[in-house]
């Protein structure tokens, strides 16, 4: 008898410190403080007021509120591992942790807790293959998707043809630096470039070193998959030397206004990658001006809305309110648990359709998800600063890229991770 | 001559004038740890939080205006004029001056007596402090300087230089950039100044008299507190050209606070004590970075620069542990 009270304490016990799943919860976590803050910011902002207009225009998703918990990593891998741990009780649907480092922690941990993880445009390339990372997703693009779309480009700006011409990467010397040196490795094969690659230390705010060499050279173009005060150092230093902007293109990482404003007029004409549309010309945001912004629920300081950083965090909410409706849809309730989130984004489309219907057309390339396949299309295309106006311009359409070359490395990749986690690859037949 | 050595000339010219600007944070760091034997951990976010009001003041912004929106519910962010940039170098010294009264006050008056351990930790507080209240009166976005500082390689330089590769040479002139230049000019103006400030004032002498015996200072009647104050305020003054050189390259943000990694090496080549040191140190650091990076870089895959700055700094200190200008300390038992 005493051991079926203290059993039926227990449970009590258990019942009430277990959380109410009232709201589809969505982390996020962001970087509002230290060195990155300039970047981290828009993009919180973005991924907020996506989620409060859902809420304000359409009273939720299926009837259910959805919640961001946002939490500060600085950045910091081990502050975003400690959000993960305390926040992935609150009935956490998906993560997007913004962030390399901290994505790499986390892989092993939201494979065995079953919560899906959106890596858009950063994290482990490889995880595109959904066969061996069940939970990972890095839709629409990774880094080796933008360095084929960036050798696209170069190809289109030169009829199709760059053999013999030298390009030089300029990189931060970190892993996510050194992600797409393998693919343009590849591709110098393939295309018959030669291929420099420049390391630069963090946090790069010294490259006289990298710049003059590339004065001596005179490389045909530049590349730069550069972070934080690396990107507008450079940009600087390209001007410095005169380097013709128009030939130096950085992955989105380095593609902000951030980046270019401290140049000046000098970083008129710089290009960058990017997965997603730039400006404010779309109808989502007279949405959000009437049902957030004018009615005071802007997420910070509101100074944010259409840059390049803020479209990303705006983009990667509606993926993940695409992907939560797509669950709610296959599961036939509203309530839906992170394994049905997992589902709803293994088979997200996204049609240009439906971003017409979002307010969002042309905002990103069409894709589609699934088993295998959690990386989408990689279509990247090119954006151009333009200092005069102060503005971002889509200069090319989302092209695809070169799945020839990217797919066998992302199978290689991943075998071998799952060789070394012990994975046995489901099937996705 | 050859295009090789051309270039390496041009090296070892850029890694100067780089070193003048590691030399610029060091300064900061000597002129305090000499006057009162602490070593400053806040220099890096002084020369941030510095550039951060010079630029807020320009452009007329308004301080804490996320924080006043947030409460009031306001949109507030800017006064609507524009300082011209001396006038707002003056205000921003002056900010600096307040800012270096109320280090004494609040925290370095409390700390007299203590281990020069406890004075460092403080000064870790005071650097994280700093950078949050930067970070709250200023807003965390990158800012674009302009204080009038031309910008770019020296065309002039380039063309005239330009024969000196002689026929069939891919030589192209040498690089110097117009940034580095000023640097190197406003560096050594500020060098003179300090120099004639100890030499030459009552205040200077008074300040060698701390750096040299506290105790004996203080009998001929020195207040230690008011040095203090003055020594911070030089202190920020030097953050502040050093936060204008800075951002002006990169724009003012916050990984600004990271230039003081430079200036480390720079301290313990050249010695924590001596003005000299530092300029002599932060030449002798970005020439031989620049040069070794140029000459090995190549063949050992780049990215030598940071590292090899504190490998050149630990040879210098294995022979002369006191630094090359540093005092030699000798305690007997």
């Amino acid at each position: 008898m005493k051991s079926l009270k203290i059993a039926a304490l227990a449970a009590g016990v258990v019942a009430l410190a277990a959380p109410a799943f009232a709201d589809l919860v969505f982390p996020s976590m962001s970087y509002r403080t230290g060195p990155y803050a300039a970047g981290g910011i828009p993009y919180a902002d973005g991924y907020q007021d996506y989620m409060t207009l859902i809420n304000e225009r359409d009273g939720g998703l299926g009837g259910e509120k959805l919640k961001v918990v946002e939490c500060e990593t600085g950045y910091n891998t081990q502050k975003g591992v400690e959000c993960y741990e305390s926040t992935k009780g609150q009935g956490a649907l998906l993560y997007q942790p913004l962030s390399t480092g901290i994505t790499y922690q986390l892989i092993p941990k939201v494979q065995s807790d079953q919560i899906p993880v959106l890596t858009m445009g950063y994290g482990r390339t490889s995880a595109a293959n959904g066969a061996v990372f069940e939970y990972i997703f890095n839709f629409p693009a990774n880094y080796w998707a933008g360095a084929s779309g960036i050798v696209n480009h170069l190809l289109d700006i030169n009829g199709g043809d760059i053999k013999g011409k030298s390009i030089a990467l300029v990189y931060h010397n970190s892993a996510y630096g050194k992600e797409p040196i393998r693919t343009l490795e590849e591709l110098s094969k393939k295309h018959g470039f030669t291929l420099t690659t420049l390391p630069v230390d963090h946090p790069g705010q010294e490259q006289k070193s990298q710049w003059l060499q590339i004065r001596r050279e005179r490389p045909d173009y530049v590349l730069m998959w550069g972070w934080g005060v690396m990107n507008s150092v450079a940009i600087q230093e390209a001007a410095n030397i005169n380097f013709p902007m128009e030939n130096f293109i950085g992955i989105w990482w380095s593609g902000s206004e951030n980046d270019v404003r401290p140049a000046g007029a000098a970083a008129n004409g710089y290009k960058a990658a990017t997965f997603h549309n730039v400006g404010s010309d779309y109808p989502i945001f007279d949405d959000l001006k009437t049902y957030v912004f004018d009615k005071g629920l802007t997420a910070g300081a509101g100074d944010q809305v259409g840059t390049a950083i803020y479209n990303r965090g705006l983009y990667a909410a509606m993926m993940a309110v695409e992907g939560a409706r797509k669950a709610q849809e296959l599961a036939g309730h509203a309530n839906i648990t992170p394994q049905e989130m997992r589902d709803g984004l293994e088979n997200l489309e996204i049609t240009e359709a439906l971003m017409d219907s979002l307010g969002m057309p042309n905002f990103g390339p069409s894709f589609k998800v699934s088993c295998g396949n959690h990386g989408g299309s990689g279509d990247v295309g090119i954006q151009q600063w333009d200092a005069a106006s102060d503005t971002w311009k889509l200069i090319s359409d989302f092209a695809p890229v070169d799945l020839e070359v990217i797919q066998p490395l992302i199978d290689a990749d991943s075998a071998a991770y799952a060789a070394e986690a012990g994975i046995t690859p489901r099937s996705c037949n | 001559m050859s295009a090789d050595f051309l270039y390496a000339i041009e090296v070892l010219l850029n890694g100067l004038m780089a070193g003048v600007m590691y030399s610029l944070v060091a300064l900061g760091f000597v002129l305090i740890f000499k006057a009162s034997g602490v070593f400053n951990y806040a220099q890096g976010v002084m020369a941030l939080f510095a550039a951060l009001t010079l630029v807020g003041i320009m452009n007329g912004e308004v301080p804490f205006s996320h924080l006043i929106n947030a409460m009031f519910g306001t949109q507030v962010h800017d006064f609507g004029w524009h300082v011209p940039a001396l006038a707002a170098i003056g205000l921003t010294a002056v900010v600096m001056v307040f800012f270096a009264i109320l280090v004494e006050k609040l925290i370095l008056k409390h700390l007299i007596g203590q281990e020069p351990i406890i004075l460092f930790m403080a000064t870790i507080g005071l650097a994280y402090f700093m950078e949050g209240f930067g970070d709250m009166m200023w807003g965390a976005d990158i800012k674009p300087l302009d204080v009038g500082l031309p910008k770019g390689g020296s065309i002039w330089i380039e063309e005239n230089t330009a024969w000196l590769g002689g026929e069939g040479q891919r030589f192209f002139g040498f690089f110097i950039d117009k940034l580095d230049m000023s640097a190197t000019l406003v560096a050594a103006i500020l060098v003179i100044a300090l120099t004639l400030f100890s030499q030459y004032t009552a205040t200077g002498r008074a300040l060698r008299a701390v750096a040299d015996d506290h105790q004996a200072a203080l009998s001929v009647g020195i207040s230690l507190r008011a040095i203090w104050v003055i020594t911070w305020s030089i202190a920020g003054f030097v953050a502040l050209v050093a936060g204008i050189m800075w951002g002006s390259k990169s724009g003012v943000q916050f990984s600004l606070a990271f230039i003081a990694l430079k200036a480390l090496p720079v301290l313990m080549l050249g010695g924590f004590t001596s003005i000299p040191g530092a300029i002599v140190g932060g030449l002798i650091i970005g020439m031989g970075e620049k040069l070794f990076e140029f000459l090995a870089g190549p063949l050992i895959g780049g990215a030598t620069e940071n590292w090899f700055a504190y490998v050149l700094a630990l040879i210098f200190l294995v022979f002369r542990p006191q630094g090359l200008f540093g005092e030699r300390i000798i305690e007997r038992v």
